[in-house]
């Protein structure tokens, strides 16, 4: 989009010296004209806009003490827990770096849920951005695969038992499942050749994916643009120079501001680091303190809080299959986000009742699910569970009926913003 | 004189359990004792191990009684004596003297003299290792272990528990706390066929014969005791809280800073 952008936008200046000499060589003024002075984003985001960095900022924490976690831990049967507690309590600040990685692991969740669940509100998944959304998906794929891997890394309890229950879902698959599962783990159990190959995918294939899905949604995102609360086109207002009249240079103006929403972000993510590391058993589980055990089953298998919504389908369903086939769609649907939306309108702000409805019915269903998958399946909690899965799905299913009910509201020609 | 007492300790044990035959070896805290059934359901399991893990002199005297009355059976397998004496602030000569055995360096594990196999054997299973009990299965858990022994004729060990039915330890601070044993009471409970039943429940504990200490001086004991486990479960936890503060401190000024930044770019947004 040169012509919103403009060789003019942003600041360029003349280089002499070895400056001079370095971007006659390598692009450095133009990748930071085009990339952050150049990039111009709707002036008018609101607090939903800050979880697109944060997730950057929390895939390097991840990254960096990740590195660190990996000089002391010892994957293998017989040295990965204890090599985990040696680096709690013998290597200097492992404590500190092992926490910052648990936690983080969380942190990443929540704000990529805030992240996906902006773009359920404003309709960022629509036309153009759909590839824009895909992508974002994929990082939300790989970063699912990530999480799954790690958690099993401790070789705890839970970690043994979680890898047992999530292996034995693709055994689930026709035809192929059986010998799949045992290709997957290396063995006829979860046992020393999973551990190894899920570091292996941990620590190095699937963060490579991880940072080359970043990079392909960054430049997607520089393509198409932001979408913005008003869900509205900020390039179809250009000055006579062809700069967005509602847009703002990304840097300086939202790099400043993110820095504000990184501070406030680690301000609340070492509180828990510091203050409240297991977070009451839900970052840190009880049971995966004591070391991975074949003979001693854990008196309720549950994942960690980010899978519990899917872990709820799966067990809504009496038969197994269809049950991890529903928790393998209920992911995937979001795939589906950019055609089930034929609203006119893009933002929640302008959209009828009935959308405003049908997406709040989907987030308390989707909490629900979360909290019930942490529950032993038992009692009212299946029925409450089953209740919730119809919602979930409904959401999606319905989509394309209720989201062409109702009267939009009219949407302004330009974006809503009051200067502070 | 600490291996002494150990030692003693784990022939007095040993001779217990032979002599309640356990030493045919199927002890396993799986099935429930006779009456625990009904009796897991009251108050008991609404007591909480309040107590303070900053509190050092706690700690220490929860380290004592580590030595005295558990690490005949149980280790520590993750914790150094030497780490033991910075934590705590115990002297390295007080160390020395009253806690590290003799033989053993400072810089050493803490682990039992008991071999495993003979454990096995007398106890139907290998007393697990206690270093992380406390994170695993929570401080109140083993609070609750300490308080809910109770006399079972049935038991090899001719003692149950509440928190942990059929439980393999027998109960070693019976000297301190005495023996007690379980009143159950008749509760009228309406079934979902709308039949009234009557189940017992466990009421209260009567003692049967006094121990060393009374009942407050018991408690205090064993929350000493879960003090340090869970000193022992994360050592680094003083650590954590002292840096903590200046973190969180540094990340509001910080903050703050970027905040006052961001309002002045912003100025020129319109």
């Amino acid at each position: 989009m040169a012509a919103v952008h403009g060789p003019q936008g942003g600041y360029t200046p003349e280089r002499k010296g070895f400056l001079g000499w370095l971007n006659k060589r390598l692009p450095v003024d133009e990748f930071i004209r085009s990339q952050l002075t150049g990039y111009y984003a709707p002036k008018n985001f609101n607090i939903w806009y800050y979880f697109g960095s944060l997730a950057m900022m929390v895939l390097v924490l991840q990254l960096v003490t990740g590195i660190f976690l990996t000089m002391f831990y010892k994957p293998g049967e017989a040295t990965s827990f204890d090599s985990v507690e040696f680096i709690m309590r013998e290597v200097n600040f492992g404590w500190l770096i092992r926490y910052l990685h648990s936690t983080g692991a969380s942190a990443f969740f929540i704000v990529v849920y805030l992240h996906m669940f902006r773009a359920f509100l404003y309709g960022s998944y629509r036309a153009p951005r759909e590839l824009l959304w895909i992508l974002g998906m994929l990082v939300y794929l790989a970063l699912m695969a990530e999480a799954f891997m790690g958690y099993v890394l401790p070789w705890g309890n839970m970690s043994f038992w979680g890898a047992q229950v999530i292996v034995n879902l693709f055994s689930t698959i026709p035809a192929i499942g059986p010998p799949l599962v045992e290709w997957i783990r290396g063995d006829y159990g979860i046992a020393d050749a999973t551990l190894n190959r899920f570091f292996s995918l941990h620590v190095a294939a699937v963060p490579l994916a991880l940072l080359l899905l970043v990079m392909l949604h960054l430049v997607a995102l520089r393509q198409t643009g932001s979408n913005n609360p008003d869900g509205i086109e900020i390039k179809k207002n250009l000055t006579p120079d062809g700069f967005p009249l509602d847009g703002i240079p990304f840097h300086p103006y939202y790099t400043v501001k993110d820095v504000v929403g990184v501070g406030v972000f680690f301000v609340l993510f070492t509180i828990v680091v510091f203050f409240a590391p297991t977070f009451g058993g839900l970052f840190l589980e009880g049971p995966n303190f004591e070391p991975a055990n074949p003979m001693s089953t854990p008196e309720h298998i549950a994942p960690v809080w980010y899978f519990t919504p899917y872990y709820a389908i799966l067990r809504a369903v009496p038969n197994q299959r269809m049950g991890a086939l529903l928790m393998g769609l209920a992911v995937l649907v979001f795939f589906l986000m950019p055609w089930l939306d034929r609203s006119p309108v893009k933002s929640i702000r302008y959209k009828p009742f009935i959308s405003k409805l049908a997406l709040a019915i989907f987030a308390v269903s989707f909490v629900s699910l979360g909290y019930l998958g942490l529950q032993p399946a038992e009692g009212s909690y299946v029925m409450l569970a089953r209740i919730f899965t119809v919602l979930y799905f409904a959401f999606f299913v319905l989509m394309p009926i209720y989201s062409r009910m109702g009267q939009p509201k009219p949407v302004p020609e330009r974006v809503t913003y009051h200067a502070h | 004189m600490r291996i002494k007492v150990r030692t003693l300790r784990a022939l007095m044990c040993s001779a217990l359990l032979l002599t309640s035959g356990a030493a045919s070896g199927r002890l396993f805290a799986a099935e429930a004792g006779e009456g625990a059934e009904g009796a897991t359901q009251t108050s008991w399991k609404a007591w909480h191990a309040d107590f303070d893990v900053a509190n050092k002199g706690a700690l220490q005297r929860g380290a004592r009684n580590f030595a005295n009355y558990c690490l005949g059976c149980h280790s520590l397998k993750y914790m150094r004596y030497s780490r033991l004496g910075q934590d705590l602030g115990i002297p390295d000569d007080l160390l020395n003297k009253y806690l590290v055995p003799p033989g053993e360096k400072p810089a050493n594990y803490i682990l039992t003299t008991m071999p495993p196999g003979d454990a096995e054997a007398w106890f139907g299973k290998t007393p697990p290792d206690l270093s992380l009990m406390a994170r695993a299965r929570g401080t109140d858990y083993i609070y609750r272990i300490f308080k809910t022994y109770y006399l079972d004729p049935t038991r090899p060990t001719g003692a149950n528990n509440l928190q942990l039915p059929g439980i393999a330890m027998p109960h070693v601070l019976s000297e301190l706390e005495g023996l007690k044993k379980p009143v159950y009471k008749s509760v009228e409970k309406r079934g979902e066929d709308g039949k009234t039943t009557t189940e017992q429940v466990f009421d209260h504990f009567e003692q049967v014969a006094p121990g060393r200490m009374s009942a407050e001086e018991y408690d205090a004991f064993v929350r000493d005791t879960v003090a340090f486990l869970s000193y022992v479960g994360e050592p680094a936890q003083f650590q954590r809280h002292a840096l903590g503060i200046w973190v969180v401190l540094f990340l509001l000024v910080f903050t703050w800073l970027a905040w006052l930044l961001k309002k002045e770019y912003w100025k020129d947004v319109h």
